[in-house]
């Protein structure tokens, strides 16, 4: 698995792709811990245009993520989520404790 | 009980399998020519039963998964998920949301969102013996 990243002053994007489900999960987890370690961002942005499915292994992708931020005080944001990934983080609530910014829907 | 067409898959509870049952199900479901929304719950719907058996049905062994899918009649999928794992002693305590035993990777919403992706979910379990999961969704006729 690879993910693309770019760091904008102190805006951390991460370019999640494909398909999000347990069997890759865990991956997309420690990946996103690993980055968000190295650069200390004050924002990290999930980027998830190219996410094509997700399940509740995602929430916990975002939980994870939503702590990683926690720890050095920084802000959790999600991006350009398409309907199906959408209708899990509405269905599970996700959608009320994380900004989402241009849902594509 | 009447039904129109099905199919049934045995697979081992390997995590690659995930994709491959929630894609067999969509392209089984493609006949009642569902919407793309429909199909997305439908492919999550049969994701989270699937990787529950993976993950906590079966924790530290391979074991079997059976999935069942039938077309009734008014347009409804019919969708029977079983395993033969190690069963779940309080279902009601289960299907509460954010409630897991599956530790910071899990996030206690599979039954949550089987429940509100579904019109119908039905559990049936036997600690020791294993679980079976049914779940059906009507699909809207379109014009
Ligand atoms: N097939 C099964 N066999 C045994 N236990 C199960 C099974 N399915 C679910 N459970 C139990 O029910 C709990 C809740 O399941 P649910 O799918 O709602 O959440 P989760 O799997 O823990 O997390 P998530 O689905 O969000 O990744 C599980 O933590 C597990 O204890
Ligand atoms: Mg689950």
């Amino acid at each position: 698995m690879h993910f693309t990243s770019f760091l904008d002053g102190k805006k951390l994007t991460i370019a999640l792709t494909g398909e999000i489900d347990h069997h890759c999960a865990k991956v997309y987890i420690q990946s996103i811990a690993a980055k968000i370690e190295a650069y200390a961002p004050e924002v990290c942005v999930l980027d998830f245009r190219d996410v094509t499915f997700m399940d509740s292994s995602g929430i916990a992708v975002v939980i994870n993520a939503l702590r990683n931020m926690a720890q050095i005080e920084g802000k959790l944001v999600l991006s350009g989520i398409a309907p199906q990934p959408l209708r899990v983080f509405q269905a599970s609530g996700i959608d009320k404790i994380v900004e989402i910014k241009e849902a594509l829907v | 009980m009447k039904f129109d067409n099905y199919m049934i898959l045995d697979f081992p509870s390997k995590s690659s399998n995930e994709a491959f049952a929630r894609s067999a199900v969509a392209c089984f479901a493609a006949q009642l020519d569902p919407t793309l929304e429909e199909l997305g719950d439908i492919r999550t719907a049969v994701s989270e039963a699937v990787t529950n058996c993976i993950v906590h049905a079966y924790p530290d062994k391979l074991g079997n998964i059976t999935l069942r899918c039938r077309i009734l009649k008014d347009n409804v999928l019919d969708i029977v998920i079983k395993d033969r794992g190690v069963g779940i002693a309080d279902i009601e305590q289960a299907k509460r949301p954010s409630f897991t035993t599956g530790g910071s990777d899990r996030s206690g919403m599979g039954f949550t969102i089987m429940e509100s992706f579904m019109t119908n979910l039905e559990i049936t379990s036997t600690p020791g013996k294993g679980t079976t999961i049914h779940m059906r969704r009507r699909i809207q006729r379109r014009q």
